[in-house]
């Protein structure tokens, strides 16, 4: 199925996409078919500048069970960090 | 059938005088063929898309595929501009219509068309396969697996309607190639318009396979399944072939 299902938040920070280093405005999140990776459906996040133009984005399609780990690994990650540094 | 053809990247004119790009395919020493419009899968004016175009070709029919995501994303690569199209919501229905308009008449403006124009589309070109032939007088239509006819998806964009309202306005025979395990259109959802097609008199043939999802056509993805494929390509071919014929 193709589905709209999509979380869009404003973003500050740096990716890097097919012509180099950019600065973050968005980040999109969504559930849909994925361009390659090997799966009906896949959790998609797009870190994107569309002032930039459509290749200022860098893509990652997810499993499910991936992109739940990667949430629990970035909250441990941001918890454990030392007092003051984030 | 030598399977002898042309691609190549041309301009139409799409919706309101647009100038847009699509891919285009014809057979090789043929005098007259039919012409197809192919419609493009969620992801885009991809690769994969352009090799079906190739197909049709190959069997005989010029092809046509506008990019439907060209004016977002002009030059772009196929996944970015799926991406932004995505973001905003998908390509607006009366912009579909024009575009596919446009398609058909660049058709049909070939010498050796013989004037017959069939349509086909996957995904979320499937849908507008249906929409297409529901305003455009066309001569044959086919909806691969296209959700949002019946019901539309929670989460989609308010300007998403469902199309079955107007079914009334089929203009063309109507093939619908889906797959049991289908969530988008569900077999139920192509029930109900099997049922209010036939309500309306119009001519329609539904072929729902059993091990198939979602995407059964796409043989680069994990969705492929290659019975369901065969099997629906033999009745794309038996269908243009009986009503696109010259």
């Amino acid at each position: 199925m193709c589905t709209y299902l999509t979380e869009n938040i404003a973003a500050t920070g740096s990716g890097k996409g097919s012509d180099g280093w950019f600065r973050l405005s968005e980040v999109s999140v969504y559930l849909d078919h994925p361009a390659h990776a090997l799966a009906d459906h896949t959790l998609n996040i797009d870190f994107k500048n569309p002032r930039q133009g459509p290749s200022a984005r860098v893509a990652v399609e997810l499993t499910a069970e991936t992109a739940r780990a990667l949430v629990k690994a970035i909250e441990a990650t941001l918890a454990a960090a030392p007092p003051g540094l984030v | 059938m030598n399977e002898a053809l042309t691609a190549e990247t041309v301009t139409i004119t799409g919706n309101s005088g647009d100038e847009i790009e699509a891919y285009f395919a014809r057979p090789q020493g043929q005098d007259s063929f039919a012409g197809v419009v192919v419609i493009h899968h969620m992801p885009g004016y991809d690769s994969a898309m352009k090799e079906i175009a190739r197909k049709f070709a190959a069997h005989g029919y010029a092809a046509a595929m506008p990019n439907l995501y060209y004016r977002e994303a002009p030059g772009a690569s196929p996944d970015d501009a799926a991406a932004i199209a995505r973001a905003n919501g998908g390509v607006p229905d009366e912009r579909l219509v024009g575009d596919v308009a446009g398609a058909a008449d660049y058709l049909r403006g070939l010498a050796s068309c013989n004037g017959k124009i069939g349509v086909i589309g996957y995904c979320s070109g499937g849908r507008q396969s249906f929409l297409a032939a529901c305003s455009l007088q066309l001569d044959a239509a086919v909806d691969c697996y296209g959700g949002a006819v019946v019901n539309v998806p929670q989460g989609a964009p308010a300007s998403m309607k469902p199309l079955i309202g107007l079914a009334k306005d089929l203009s063309c025979p109507l093939l619908g190639l889906f797959g049991a395990d289908d969530k988008f259109p569900t077999p139920e959802e192509t029930a109900e318009l099997s049922q209010v097609l036939d309500g309306f008199g119009k001519a329609h043939e539904f072929h729902t396979f059993a091990g198939a999802g979602h995407a059964f056509f796409s043989v680069d993805r994990a969705a492929y399944r290659v019975e369901a494929a065969t099997e629906g390509w033999a009745k794309v071919w038996d269908f243009f072939g009986r009503y696109l014929a010259g």
